[in-house]
């Protein structure tokens, strides 16, 4: 049977037992009879007229059932692919929204875009068939770099979106800013790069469609971060399928990070390619082809300028940023690099004045969106690297700058003038907690270790706040968002007492199966093993907005919370009725329903069987049976933040930058599950470690192909990168979230890029550089070293 | 991948014939290079001659001045032979810096070397131990094996059936991995004999070279010192996003030196 297994405990992962033991059951695993399989032909070039497509020696080749393309689908009526967010410039002016077809029309945009659908009876088939369908291309000049994209001159990839820029979007009072500015002892400026990365789940992206035509009614099982949204943008906007004759499962999914909660062209196309066929249809990509159609993430070029007084404390930010898009509006596209970056601007401190300017700008790349931390992580290198870059310039101590700036403990709710509002958080708590677990004060004994060896070793801080568990739905509303953002939950006892919930977040590695039966199993006093967990599919789950933005818990998790509330609600009205005494004098504790001052009581096993077989039941005021169900849209982001310290030795022979030590003291209020949180924590510096020394996704600029098209190019970070991490919390509650939780899932790629490549900098300040960019790479630091002309001791 | 028919010979000879009988057949030894290219189809032989089940093709011996290794001898043996690692130091530390676990355990030297990847490790090893590349017809010292990029001396038909190398004073490899790929950005080996030291480099350029200054140099003077100025000319070596020919050239300087370091070692 098991035990109450509580908040704050760190039992094992429910779902390991299925994962370690090869039984998760992935898209791929899911064999339907009769099933076919689809391959997508992709455009090789970057920007070039689609003048004709023969089909004919293709649809000759063995096995093959059917050659769709971007005809068929205009043939037949098909919608664009929706994005879910409309932005406005200054004046009001929506941005400029150019359809995304399916399958490409007239125009391929990127390497990579979709251009036929071949299906066959093996997928070997379906690549022999791709191979033979002749396209014909007229290549035309592409344009990959954001800079190069607004010239005057550069290619245009549509013909009604003038210099290829989508929205000239900002925020913040701009005169505020510049009286602030003329008023200053000093500015700093600094000019960044915030690279582009590939998200590289573990498991490809994969699909599989099937008609059923007794019942009209499709099913999709597909890698997705949030089915409901796919039946939803898909079914209502794309291809016209009713809701409820449309199936989507997102089963077990080997990791997201984002690149998964898009609706993508292949969802739309393998489902309406399975009625024409009236065959299951399966794809899975190869990891080649997620390189080129998987959406990417960051990939801007910014200008900051931070105004200060002479005691350094901040008067006013500005920021402006040119924000890739790539060849189409994804999903969250445009959401991405401004309501998720500038409204971060302020950080944990008390600047006044903030102006930010972003212009989002269509180039011949693959489609950008939301990758882990999702324009927090833009907004937090640039402010915390401009911090160091003006500490630096005025000769203030790193860690003395940030205290004069930060918003004190005591200052909470804060309100930035930027949007947002804080609600709690102690930054200082978590400054002061880092430098004692990061063991500063010796730091200096250890540089002149690294010194003695030839090396020059760094400390990097970032003291950081973002903004998730998205979103309350009004607030989104106002910033362009076309849909709500709160989660679902359902709490369904059974009559023998045990419960399954049925939540609309999607786990994809983040332990919602533990984390979840462990708030159903302290709330209810129902053993942990009699939980479970059922999500990603919406025949089964009521609805949800699915998982991201670090909000299945504390959005999901606070549906869940409220859901259970109903369930003992519900309970105390039995138990009233069954120990005859007023509900007001019934208490639930422990899983016991009992009568305050008394021993009578019931157990919840009891009060579910009374809830099932309602013989001895208060029939005329109360339904049988115990479910319940809820809905929460928060009143708030949360905003997690922290402070981490990076250390770093750097080998000036070769350029090598070797992280030594790791330190991170993070704020996510209430700890459900801490071993979780630990690992949501190392996982997210991980990535950022990732951006900060190894990923950069590239192309060429004169091809606009994909340099690192592949893990051969493309560098991961690897276990043996990193150190041993100390990882802690310091935590504030939430003070609107029902549990006080934060959420925990990015704030780790968030804090850590800046804290690495302020490390760097650090360690090579005494050679005159003031900046670094991504990703520092052993010739990115050798080359640096050169220019300042090193004299490298010759041991 | 693309349907094709699979031959598993037991002798060379057979071997030869079937690869010189079947038109753009290809040899398959561990696999792990040539597996990929099929997936990818950027290769499509009608046929794979599997030369695992081949007599002699595997194992280390000692001939007394030279010693010999089969051409489907694995890197992970290689790099676990307590023969290779006394006497040919630098070789087995090459071979365990050679991808990970499960690629040392399928690729083979012979595979590696008929293969010549511009950043593989072996051309190196095999380069600076001035190595004789035993065939199925003949013996080719490595001097005229390597031909530049994906480039051999092997005829159409022929088979690498063994490796011999003479045993130096010393040797040692020093190897500055891709980050991505984690193949040889710049790997240097240095030998040394008693006629004379040998420098190879590979990753550095289009096909592994020797570098005559460094190891006029090295027979002067066998110490990391004795490098440490020479400079090679970035002209003809390889640029990429991963290195620019002018970070590769100062690569294979610091290289020499830690090869050299790791050969005194
Ligand atoms: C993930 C990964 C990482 C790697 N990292 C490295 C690295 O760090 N350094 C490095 O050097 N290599 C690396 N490799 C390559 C690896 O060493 C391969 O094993 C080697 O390049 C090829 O050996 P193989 O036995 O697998 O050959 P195969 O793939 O079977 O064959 C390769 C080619 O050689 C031909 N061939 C094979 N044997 C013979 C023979 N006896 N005579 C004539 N022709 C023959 C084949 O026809 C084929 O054209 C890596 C490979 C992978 C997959």
């Amino acid at each position: 049977m098991g035990n109450v297994i509580g908040i704050g405990a760190a039992p094992k992962r429910k779902e390991d037992q299925r994962f370690l033991t090869g039984r998760g059951n992935y898209v791929s695993d899911i064999k339907r009879p009769g099933a076919t399989a689809g391959v997508f032909v992709r455009s090789p070039h970057a920007h070039a007229f689609l003048r004709s497509i023969d089909k004919s020696a293709a649809l000759a080749a063995p096995g093959v059932i059917a050659v769709l393309t971007g005809d068929d689908v205009r043939a037949d009526g098909l919608g664009s692919l929706p994005c879910g967010w409309g932005i406005s410039d200054a004046k009001g002016v929506p941005m400029k929204e150019p359809p995304f077809p399916m399958l490409a029309q007239g125009k391929v945009r990127f390497v990579g875009d979709m251009v036929a659908f071949v299906i066959a009876e093996t997928p070997e088939q379906a690549n022999t068939a791709a191979e033979l369908l002749n396209v014909d291309y007229d290549v035309l000049p592409s344009v990959v770099g954001v800079l190069e994209a607004v010239r005057p001159d550069a290619p245009q990839l549509f013909d009604d979106v003038p210099n290829n820029i989508c929205c000239d979007w900002e925020l913040g009072d701009k005169a505020a800013v510049e009286s602030a500015f003329r008023k200053a002892a000093h500015v700093a400026k600094l000019s960044l790069v915030n690279n582009r990365l590939i998200g590289n789940p573990m498991e490809p992206r994969a699909a599989i469609a099937e008609y059923e035509p007794g019942t009209d009614r499709f099913t999709l099982w597909t890698t997705s971060q949030f089915p409901h949204v796919v039946r939803f943008l898909m079914g209502a906007l794309v291809l016209n399928i009713p809701q409820h004759k449309l199936r989507v499962v997102a089963p077990d999914v080997g990791g997201g990070f984002g690149v998964k909660q898009f609706h993508y062209g292949e969802e739309a196309v393998i489902t309406w390619a399975a009625r024409r066929v009236m065959r299951p249809i399966k794809w899975v990509a190869s990891r080649s082809e997620g390189y080129v159609s998987d959406r990417h993430g960051r990939d801007h070029v910014t200008e900051a300028e931070l105004a200060l007084d002479e005691t350094g404390k901040f008067l006013a930010f500005r920021v402006n940023t040119l924000a890739n898009m790539g060849g189409y509006l994804s999903t969250f596209g445009p959401n991405i690099p401004t309501n998720l970056y500038g409204p971060l601007l302020g950080g944990v401190y008390t600047t006044p004045a903030i102006y930010c300017n972003v212009k989002v700008v269509f180039t011949n790349t693959v489609p950008v969106d939301a990758y882990r931390g999702a324009g927090r992580p833009e907004a937090t290198f640039v402010l915390e690297r401009i911090v160091d870059v003006a500490a630096a310039e005025m000769g203030i101590d790193r860690v003395e700058i940030r205290r004069r700036n930060m918003i004190p403990k005591e200052a909470y709710p804060y309100q930035t003038p930027v949007l947002v509002q804080y609600d709690s958080g102690d930054p200082m708590g978590c400054l002061d907690g880092a430098l004692a677990a990061a063991d500063v004060k010796s730091f200096g004994i250890r540089k002149a270790a690294s010194a003695s060896k030839g090396k020059f070793r760094g400390l990097g801080y970032s003291t950081y706040v973002e903004a998730c568990g998205l979103a309350p739905s009004r607030f989104a509303g106002r910033l362009g968002a076309r849909g709500g953002l709160y989660e679902s939950a359902t709490v369904r006892v059974h009559p023998t007492g045990q419960v399954t919930v049925m939540i609309g977040t999607h786990n994809h590695g983040q332990g919602h199966e533990t984390t979840f039966a462990q708030i159903v199993s302290d709330k209810l006093g129902v053993a942990f093993d009699n939980v479970d967990i059922v999500f990603g599919d919406t025949d089964r789950v009521q609805f949800g907005m699915g998982t991201y933005g670090s909000r299945s818990l504390v959005v999901g998790g606070a549906a869940l919370s409220k859901a259970t509330d109903k369930v003992i609600a519900k309970g105390k009205k039995i138990a009233s009725h069954l120990l005859e005494a007023a509900e007001v004098d019934i208490q639930f504790e422990a899983g016991k329903f009992s009568v305050a001052g008394t021993d009578r009581m019931k157990t919840f096993e009891q009060i579910a069987g009374a809830a099932y077989v309602p013989h001895n039941y208060p029939l005329e005021v109360l339904e049988p049976g115990l479910e319940e169900q809820a809905y929460y849209d928060p009143v708030n982001f949360t905003y997690p933040g922290g402070c981490h310290i990076a250390e770093v030795e750097v080998d000036p022979e070769t350029g090598t930058v070797t992280l030594v030590n790791y330190t991170a003291v993070d704020d996510v209020g209430t700890v459900i599950n801490p071993m979780i949180v630990e690992g949501q924590l190392h996982g997210g510096i991980v990535q950022g470690v990732g951006q900060a020394l190894f990923e950069n996704a590239v192309y060429d600029e004169s091809s606009g192909q994909l340099l690192s098209g592949s893990l051969m190019d493309y560098c991961m970070p690897r276990a043996d990168h990193m150190p041993m991490m100390k990882v802690a919390t310091h935590s504030t509650l939430c003070t609107h979230t029902p549990m006080g939780v934060k959420g925990c899932g990015e704030v780790g790629t968030i804090g850590s890029p800046a804290a690495v490549i302020n490390a760097v900098v650090d360690a090579l300040s005494h050679l005159g550089v003031t900046h670094v960019d991504m990703p520092a790479t052993p010739n990115r630091i050798w080359r640096l070293l050169q220019n300042a002309s090193l004299p490298v001791a010759a041991e | 991948m693309k349907p094709f028919a699979y031959h598993q010979p037991n002798q060379i000879p057979d071997a030869a014939r079937l690869l010189t009988s079947i038109e753009d057949s290809k040899l398959v030894a561990g696999g792990m290079t040539l597996i990929p290219t099929l997936k990818q189809r950027l290769a499509n032989p009608p046929a794979l001659i599997d030369l695992s089940k081949l007599g002699n093709l595997k194992g280390i011996t000692d001939d007394g001045a030279t010693i010999t290794i089969g051409a489907m001898t694995p890197h992970a043996v290689v790099a676990a032979s307590k023969l290779v690692q006394t006497k040919l130091p630098g070789l087995a530390a090459l071979a365990s810096m050679i991808g990970d676990p499960a690629v040392r355990s399928r690729g083979t030297i012979g595979g590696s070397v008929a293969n010549n990847d511009p950043a593989a490790d072996y051309p190196a090893g095999v380069l600076g131990l001035g190595a004789t590349i035993v065939t199925s017809t003949r013996e080719i010292a490595a001097d005229k094996f390597f031909l530049g990029l994906f480039e051999t001396a092997l005829e159409p038909g022929e088979i690498i059936a063994a490796m011999r190398f003479p045993v130096p004073l010393k040797a040692g490899y020093a190897k500055f991995k891709a980050p991505a790929s984690r193949y040889a950005l710049v790997g240097v080996f240095v030998a040394k004999f008693a006629d004379g030291v040998r420098v190879a480099v590979t990753g550095a350029g289009p096909g592994v070279f020797r570098v005559p200054p460094m190891e006029a140099a090295l027979s002067e003077n066998f110490d990391p010192s004795a490098v440490a100025a020479i400079k090679i000319d970035n002209d003809g070596l390889t640029s990429d996003i991963h290195a620019e020919a002018d970070y590769r050239a100062h690569l294979v300087t610091v290289m020499a030196k830690r090869a050299v370091d790791a050969a005194l070692s």
